[in-house]
C-alpha cells in the first residue's frame, strides 16, 4: 500500500502557436492559446498508477492554480486518480519556483505520510524543471530527477533508470522519495471511457446548485479546494510576496528579416549557391 | 561583488564540462570588471584531470571536496555540500550549468537558501537598479521560447542562475591567473547517501558539435528515413555534422543526438544549411547565432526564411543531389 502524490500543471499549449494565437505583429497572444495537461505531468501520473496498480494503495493529484485547473483534475479522475485537489488562492498569484513549492511541499504535508511524490521534469510554460527538486528540499526527500524508465517496483524500493545526459544510471532508491520524470518514461494511458462517464460532472462545490450538492457528495463529484488559509500558509512565503525573483521586463519576439539573397533551381543556381556557400566559408574562416 | 561557479565534469572521461569553463569565462566578464573575484566550487569523486584549464579563463580560486562515493549524483549529499561552500563564500552571484546534475542540484540549493533562481538564461549582465545598486539581469526565453523575459532577484542573496552548455562563448584569448586550489573541509554525513547506484551506462555521444563549423540539418520535409541519406551525404560532402529539427527525431529519421533547439543542442557553426525546416522558436532557439545561415525549404513563406541568409525555394529532393553532383565534381 503506498500513498502517491502526483504535481500536475495546466499550462498553455505552447507547441501548437498557429492562426489565431498568432497577433498581427507577429507576437503571441497568450489568451488564445488552449490549456493543457503538461505533457509530462500525465507521465507522472502514468507512473504513480502503475504503481498503485502493483503495490495498492492511493494517488493522489494536486495543482496549485485557478478555477479553471479543475479541468486537468477531471482528466486525471478519467485516467485513474483515487483524490485530487486544486490548491488555489488569489494569495498564490504570479508565484515563482520557491512560492509554489512552497505551498505543495505544504499541501504534501497535509495529506501526510506520503511514500511517493511524482512531478514531471519541467512545465512547458517555464521549462523551469525546478518546482520538483524544491518540493523534495523542503519536505526532505530523497530525490531522483530526469527518471526516464521504471525497471522494478517492491514495497520497500523502486528501480528507476535517470537520463544523466553523458550516462544512463540505475538507481535503486527506498521510500520515501520523489522522482521527476521524462516524456520517454512511458506512454500515458488514455481515460478509462466508465470513469469519463462518472467523472465529467464533477467540479467545484460551488458549482453545484444546493438541491444537487447532496447528490454530487454522494457520486464524489466535488473537487475539493485547499486556500492558503485551510494550508495554515505563512503570506509571505505564498504568491507574489514569497517570490524572490521578479519579471523585469517581457519583450515577444518577433522574427527579423534578414538579408536574404534567393537562388533559383535550376542546376546553374544550385551551382552558383555552393559556390557562394565555399566562398562565404573560406571568407568567413 | 563576488561571483561563485560550480565546476562540474563528464564522469566518463574525467574531463571538465564546457559548459564550466564557459561559465568562468562569463562570470569573470560580469564581476572583473567591478574588481570581483571567481571562485569555483566542485564536489565528486577526484577533481577533473584538467582542472587547472579553469584559471585560464578566468578563475581565481577553486573549492573542493571529494570521497570517492561522490562518484554518483547523490543529490542531498552535493546540496550539502555546495551550498556549505557557497554560504562561506557568501558570494552575489551562483552560476550553475543547465546540465542534468546542475538542474537536479542548483534548485535544492536555491530552496535551502530561500533565494531566486533563474533557469537556461541566454544572457545576463549586471546593471544598476533603483536603490539595490548593481544587479545581475537574467534573460531567458520562457513560454516555449516565444518571449524573452529579463528576471532580476531584487532583494535576495545570492541571485542564481543556470545557463545551458554553448550558451555562453568562450574567449579567443586566455589569461594566466595562477592556479590556486583549496579542499574545503565537510563533515561528511552517512545518511546523505540514500540512492544505490547499481549500474552506469555510458551513451555514446557520436555527435560533435562544438567543433563543426558546419553543420546541415534535416527536418520534417526530408519525409523519410532514406532520403535522410541525402542530409548525410550533403555533411560528409562539406566536412560537416548532421543535426536535426525535433520533428525529424520525431519521425525517426535520426537519433535524438542529433536535435537542435530549445531541447536539443545549441549549436553556433560558421554555415548551418536548414532543409525541410520551417524554423519554428523552439528550432531556432537552437541555431540562430550561426553566422551564416542557408534554407532549403519548399514554402516560401516558411519563417526559417526570415532568418535565413541564403535560400532555395524548393524540393530538397531534387536540389541537393545537383549540390552533391557539383562539389564531387569540384573535388
Ligand atoms: C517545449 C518544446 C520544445 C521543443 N524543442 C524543439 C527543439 O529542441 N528542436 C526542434 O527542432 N523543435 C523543437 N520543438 C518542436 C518545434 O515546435 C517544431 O514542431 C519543430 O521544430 C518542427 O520541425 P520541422 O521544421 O522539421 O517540421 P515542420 O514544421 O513540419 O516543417 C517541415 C518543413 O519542411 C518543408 N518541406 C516539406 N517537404 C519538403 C521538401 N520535399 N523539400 C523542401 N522542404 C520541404 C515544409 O515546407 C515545412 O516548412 C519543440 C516544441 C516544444 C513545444
Ligand atoms: N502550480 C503547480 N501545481 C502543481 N505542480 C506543479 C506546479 N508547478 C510546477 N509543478 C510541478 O513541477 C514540475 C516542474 O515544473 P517547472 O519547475 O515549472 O518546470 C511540473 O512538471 C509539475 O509536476
Amino acid at each position: 500500500m503506498k500513498k502517491i502524490v502526483v504535481l500536475a500543471k495546466q499550462v498553455p499549449d505552447t507547441a501548437n502557436i498557429t492562426g489565431d494565437a498568432m497577433k498581427p505583429d507577429g507576437t503571441v497572444n497568450r489568451s488564445a492559446l488552449p490549456a493543457i495537461y503538461n505533457p509530462e505531468d500525465l507521465n507522472a501520473l502514468e507512473m504513480g498508477l502503475t504503481i498503485r496498480d502493483e503495490l495498492g494503495g492511493e494517488v493522489f493529484v494536486i495543482t496549485m492554480g485557478p478555477a479553471k485547473a479543475v479541468e486537468i483534475l477531471k482528466h486525471s479522475l478519467y485516467m485513474g486518480a483515487d483524490r485530487v485537489f486544486l490548491i488555489t488562492d488569489r494569495k498564490f498569484a504570479a508565484a515563482d519556483t520557491l512560492a509554489t513549492s512552497y505551498v505543495l511541499a505544504e499541501a504534501i504535508k497535509k495529506i501526510g505520510n506520503v511514500d511517493l511524490v511524482l512531478a514531471g521534469r519541467q512545465a512547458i510554460d517555464g521549462d523551469t524543471a525546478q518546482v520538483g527538486p524544491q518540493v523534495a528540499e523542503k519536505i526532505d526527500y530523497n530525490q531522483v530527477t530526469y527518471v526516464s524508465a521504471l525497471k522494478e517496483i517492491s514495497d520497500d524500493h523502486l528501480i528507476v533508470e535517470r537520463d544523466g545526459e553523458v550516462q544512463t544510471e540505475v538507481i535503486k532508491v527506498g521510500f520515501p522519495v520523489l522522482l521527476t520524470v521524462t516524456a520517454e518514461a512511458n506512454t500515458p494511458r488514455f481515460p478509462n471511457c466508465r470513469r469519463m462517464l462518472h467523472y465529467f460532472r464533477a467540479d467545484l462545490a460551488e458549482n453545484f446548485s444546493d438541491d444537487k450538492k447532496e447528490l454530487a457528495k454522494e457520486n464524489n463529484w466535488i473537487i475539493p479546494t485547499l486556500s492558503m488559509e485551510d494550508l495554515e500558509l505563512v503570506e509571505d512565503r505564498c504568491g507574489l510576496k514569497g517570490s524572490p525573483t521578479k519579471v523585469h521586463k517581457i519583450k515577444s519576439i518577433t522574427l527579423k528579416g534578414g538579408d536574404l539573397k534567393m537562388y533559383g533551381t535550376e542546376t546553374t543556381d544550385i551551382k552558383q549557391l555552393v559556390r557562394d556557400i565555399m566562398k562565404d566559408y573560406v571568407e568567413v574562416n | 561583488m563576488k561571483a561563485v561557479v560550480f565546476i562540474e565534469k563528464n564522469p566518463v572521461n574525467n574531463q571538465l564540462r564546457r559548459v564550466s569553463l564557459e561559465l568562468i569565462h562569463k562570470a569573470y566578464t560580469l564581476v572583473h570588471p567591478l574588481g570581483g573575484e571567481v571562485t569555483g566550487i566542485f564536489t565528486g569523486d577526484s577533481l577533473p584531470e584538467n582542472s587547472d584549464e579553469l584559471f585560464k579563463y578566468g578563475l581565481n580560486r577553486l573549492l573542493y571536496y571529494t570521497d570517492e562515493r561522490l562518484i554518483h549524483l547523490h543529490s542531498i549529499a552535493y546540496k550539502h555540500i555546495l551550498e556549505a561552500m557557497i554560504r562561506a563564500e557568501e558570494p552575489e552571484i551562483v552560476l550553475f550549468g543547465a546540465t542534468h546534475t546542475g538542474r537536479d542540484v542548483a534548485p535544492l540549493i536555491a530552496s535551502s537558501l530561500k533565494t531566486g533562481m533563474t533557469a537556461d538564461c541566454t544572457q545576463l549582465f549586471i546593471d544598476e537598479f533603483k536603490d539595490k545598486g548593481k544587479i545581475l539581469y537574467q534573460v531567458r526565453p520562457a513560454f516555449g521560447g516565444n518571449i524573452l523575459a529579463t528576471i532580476i532577484t531584487p532583494d535576495h542573496r545570492p541571485m542564481m542562475a543556470t545557463v545551458r552548455e554553448g550558451v555562453m562563448l568562450l574567449p579567443d584569448e586566455k589569461l594566466d591567473n595562477p592556479v590556486r586550489t583549496e579542499v574545503f573541509p565537510v563533515d561528511f554525513n552517512d545518511l546523505w547517501i540514500k540512492s544505490e547506484f547499481l549500474e552506469i551506462v555510458p551513451k555514446i555521444k557520436k555527435v560533435d558539435f562544438n567543433s563543426a563549423n558546419i553543420i546541415v540539418s534535416g527536418g520534417a520535409g526530408v519525409g523519410s528515413k532514406e532520403n535522410f541519406r541525402l542530409i548525410r551525404e550533403l555533411a560528409r560532402a562539406l566536412g560537416g555534422e548532421v543535426g536535426a529539427s525535433r520533428a525529424a527525431v520525431d519521425f525517426g529519421y535520426i537519433e535524438k543526438d542529433h536535435q537542435i533547439g530549445q531541447t536539443g543542442s545549441v549549436v553556433r557553426p560558421r554555415l548551418y544549411i536548414a532543409c525541410g525546416i520551417s524554423g519554428q522558436i523552439q528550432h531556432r532557439a537552437g541555431m540562430e547565432e550561426a553566422r551564416k545561415i542557408i534554407a532549403i525549404n519548399k514554402d516560401p513563406e516558411a519563417p526559417i526564411f526570415n532568418i535565413a541568409h541564403m535560400g532555395v525555394v524548393g524540393d530538397l529532393n531534387e536540389i541537393i543531389p545537383i549540390m552533391l553532383r557539383y562539389l564531387s565534381e569540384e573535388d
